[in-house]
C-alpha cells in the first residue's frame, strides 16, 4: 500500500500501530483467522439452515458422516452438526467478548482508584492479593453448581447459565488488568501534564477521564484480548466438566463434551469443537502479541 | 531476610482468614444446599434429625469458627497423634465428608498419593522440557529452531488440556493401541511387569499436562536467557577466552535459572490441586477428581477444606517464590 504519486501521507499514531501491526506475521494469521470465525458465526446459521426434520426422520439419519447433505456429519440424535457448530461458536465467542469486557471495566476501576486515590491504595491492593490467592477453578465450578437452578429458575436457563457463566468468569479474572492499570496510573499521575491539569482546578474524575484513562489504553487492550481467550477456555472447561451451558443451547466447550463419550466411533465430534476452540484461542493470543509489539514505541520502527 | 520472612508470615494469616470466610460464606449460604434436596416424602422430624446429625441447623458463624478448629488445631494434632500415639484430639470431633461420614483428611490422604505421580511426574516432565528449549531459542534467537519453539509454545498456550487429553487419547490410545484410555488407580507396582504398566498408563496424561507447562516455561526460560546474555559479564566471559559452553551453561544459564525458578515455584500449587480436568479425561483418582466429586455431591464440608488447602498453597508458595528470589539473588534487598 505504497503509494509513489501522492506525497507521503502525514503519520498518525494509529496508522504507526497498523503498519506495526501488519508487519507481524501471526498477529496478521490471527486477525484473518478470527474475522473468519466471527463472519461465519454471525452470518453462518442465516446461510446455511438445517432442513426441519421429523423425530422419526432425525432417527434415522443419526450418527451420519460428512456427506453433501450434511457437511460435518449428524449427531447421536441425528442433529445437523454444523449448524450446531455455528450456533455454539456465537456463544463462545460472545461468553469471551462479554465476560471480557466485566473482567477489564472492573480492573479498570479497580486500578484507577487504587492508583489516582493513595487511601484506596492499600485496600484494593489487599483485595487484589486475595483474589490471587483464591483457587478460580473450584470456586467458579461450586458457583455454577450452586447458584445454577436459583438463576435459571429467574430468568430462564439460557439465559441463566450464560449470565451465571460470564459473571462468575469476569468477576474471578479482573485482577491482572488491575494490577497493570495501577502501575500505569501511578507513574502517570506524576507527569507534568497531570499536575497542569490539576493547577488550573481540574477535579480528579475529570483528570481521570481526560488525561489519565487515554494513556492507559494500550496495555488494557492487550490485556483485554488475552483475557477473551482465557475466557473462552474458562468456559469450555466448565462445560467440559458438564456445569457449563445445557446441551440444547450449546457453546464449542459443551459440544466436545457431548462427543466424549463417542470418541472413539466418531472421533470427528471431538476434534471439530476442538479444533475451533484451539484456533480461536491461538488468534487472539497471536492478535494480543501483535498489539502489545504494535502498542509499544519503543519497537515501533525498529 | 528473617524478618522479610516473618512479616509476610505475620501478613498471610489475616489473608488466609478472610479467604477461609469468603470460601466458607460463598459454599455455605449458596441456594443449592443439600437440605433442599432430602425429598419431601421424609418426615419433618426425621429430615430435622437429618440436619442436625450433619451439624447443619447451627448458626453460620458458630459453624465457621467449629471448622477453623477443626482445621488449624483438631487436624494437626490428629497427625501428631498418629505419629507420636498421643491423644491431644480424644474425643474432638475431625471434619467429616458428607458423601462418605469419614473424616475429609483421611480421604485427602488416601487421594494425594495419585494426584501427586502424575501431576507432578508430568510437571517435572515439563520444565525438563521447557529448561533446554528456553536455553537453545534464546542462544540462537530468531532461528528456524526459535520460531519452531516459539509455535510451540503458542500452540501450548492455546490448545486447552481437554482437547489435547482427546486428541491423544484417540491417536495413541484409540488409533495405535499404544497406551490405555484410563488410568488405572488400581494398579500396584510390585515387579518389573507392574512398573512397565504403570509407565505406559502415565504416559498419556503425563504428556499432555507436560507439555501444557512445557510451553509457559520455556518462553520464561527463553526471555530470561535473553535477558542476560545482553549483558556485561557475558562479554567479558568471552573476552576471557572461555569457550561458549562454559559462558552458556555456567554463566548465563544460573542467572537466567533465577527468575524462572520463582515461576517453578509459582506453578506447584497447582500440582496439589490437581489438573482437574486431566484427572477427570483420564480417571486418574486424585484430588481434582475428588473435588469435582464432592462439588457434584454437594458435599460441602469437603468443598471447603479442598478449596482453602489450595488457597493455603498458593499463598505459601508465594512467599516461598519470594525468598528463593531474594536468597539466590544477592541485589534483591527485601529489608
Amino acid at each position: 500500500m505504497t503509494d509513489t504519486s501522492a506525497a507521503p501521507k502525514p503519520s498518525s499514531p494509529l496508522r504507526d500501530v497498523w503498519a506495526q501491526f501488519r508487519s507481524h506475521k501471526g498477529a496478521m494469521f490471527g486477525l484473518i483467522t478470527l474475522s473468519v470465525l466471527i463472519i461465519a458465526v454471525l452470518i453462518g446459521p442465516y446461510l446455511w439452515v438445517p432442513e426441519k426434520l421429523s423425530v422419526a426422520q432425525a432417527i434415522k439419519l443419526k450418527n451420519q458422516g460428512p456427506s453433501l447433505r450434511f457437511p460435518l456429519g449428524t449427531d447421536q440424535l441425528g442433529r445437523d452438526m454444523l449448524a450446531r457448530m455455528l450456533l455454539a461458536g456465537r456463544i463462545s465467542l460472545a461468553v469471551g467478548l462479554v465476560a471480557m469486557g466485566i473482567a477489564i471495566v472492573f480492573g479498570t476501576l479497580i486500578g484507577v482508584l487504587a492508583g489516582y486515590f493513595r487511601r484506596l491504595d492499600g485496600p484494593l491492593m489487599r483485595l487484589t492479593d486475595m483474589f490471587l490467592a483464591l483457587p478460580l477453578v473450584p470456586l467458579l465450578l461450586v458457583m455454577v453448581m450452586l447458584f445454577r437452578d436459583r438463576i435459571a429458575g429467574i430468568i430462564g436457563p439460557e439465559m441463566g447459565a450464560f449470565t451465571l457463566i460470564v459473571f462468575a468468569i469476569g468477576i474471578t479474572s479482573w485482577m491482572a488488568t488491575a494490577r497493570i492499570v495501577r502501575g500505569e496510573v501511578l507513574t502517570l499521575k506524576e507527569r507534568e501534564y497531570v499536575l497542569a491539569a490539576r493547577s488550573i482546578g481540574a477535579r480528579p474524575n475529570r483528570i481521570i477521564l481526560r488525561h489519565i484513562l487515554p494513556n492507559v489504553i494500550s496495555p488494557v487492550m492487550v490485556a483485554a484480548t488475552l483475557g477473551v481467550a482465557e475466557a473462552i477456555i474458562t468456559e469450555s472447561v466448565l462445560s467440559f466438566l458438564g456445569l457449563g451451558f445445557p446441551p440444547d443451547f450449546p457453546t464449542w466447550g459443551r459440544l466436545l463434551y457431548d462427543g466424549l463419550q463417542y470418541m472413539q466411533v466418531y472421533p470427528e465430534r471431538v476434534v471439530w469443537p476442538g479444533v475451533a476452540i484451539s484456533l480461536t484461542v491461538l488468534s487472539v493470543n497471536y492478535i494480543g502479541d501483535g498489539l502489545r509489539d504494535a502498542l509499544d514505541p519503543r519497537i515501533r520502527g525498529r | 531476610m528473617l524478618t522479610f520472612t516473618l512479616r509476610r508470615l505475620l501478613l498471610a494469616i489475616p489473608i488466609l482468614l478472610v479467604i477461609s470466610l469468603v470460601i466458607f460464606l460463598l459454599v455455605d449460604l449458596a441456594p443449592g444446599s443439600p437440605m433442599s434436596e432430602i425429598p419431601l416424602t421424609v418426615p419433618p422430624d426425621v429430615r430435622q434429625k437429618m440436619i442436625e446429625a450433619l451439624g447443619a441447623d447451627q448458626p453460620v458463624f458458630v459453624r465457621y469458627l467449629l471448622w477453623l478448629k477443626q482445621f488449624f488445631w483438631v487436624e494437626p494434632m490428629t497427625l501428631v497423634d498418629g505419629w507420636f500415639g498421643t491423644d491431644f484430639t480424644a474425643g474432638e470431633q475431625r471434619i467429616l465428608s458428607w458423601q462418605s461420614r469419614s473424616p475429609v483428611f483421611t480421604i485427602i490422604g488416601q487421594r494425594i498419593p495419585q494426584t501427586l505421580t502424575v501431576v507432578g511426574t508430568a510437571y517435572l516432565v515439563g520444565v525438563l522440557i521447557a529448561v533446554p528449549i528456553g536455553i537453545y531459542s534464546a542462544y540462537r534467537q530468531y532461528s528456524f529452531f526459535d520460531q519452531a519453539g516459539t509455535l510451540f509454545a503458542m500452540i501450548g498456550f492455546s490448545v486447552p488440556t481437554f482437547f489435547s487429553g482427546t486428541l491423544f487419547i484417540i491417536i495413541f490410545a484409540v488409533w495405535l493401541g499404544w497406551f490405555p484410555t484410563k488410568y488405572d488407580t488400581t494398579l500396584e507396582v510390585t515387579d518389573w511387569a507392574t512398573f512397565w504398566e504403570q509407565v505406559r498408563q502415565m504416559a498419556l496424561p503425563v504428556m499432555t499436562l507436560g507439555l501444557a507447562n512445557a510451553a509457559a516455561i520455556s518462553r520464561y526460560m527463553r526471555s530470561s536467557m535473553l535477558d542476560n546474555m545482553a549483558m556485561d559479564y557475558v562479554r567479558t566471559a568471552r573476552a576471557k577466552g572461555m569457550s561458549e559452553r562454559v559462558v552458556v551453561l555456567r554463566h548465563v544459564l544460573r542467572n537466567s535459572l533465577i527468575p524462572v525458578g520463582t515461576v517453578i515455584a509459582l506453578g506447584i500449587p497447582s500440582i496439589f490441586g490437581g489438573a482437574i480436568i486431566t484427572e477427570n479425561l483420564f480417571g486418574v483418582n486424585g484430588i481434582g477428581a475428588a473435588l469435582i466429586g464432592a462439588i457434584h455431591a454437594n458435599d460441602i464440608p469437603m468443598v471447603q477444606t479442598l478449596a482453602f488447602i489450595f488457597a493455603v498453597l498458593i499463598v505459601l508458595f508465594n512467599l516461598i517464590a519470594d525468598i528463593i528470589y531474594g536468597l539466590l539473588d544477592p541485589r534483591i534487598r527485601y529489608d
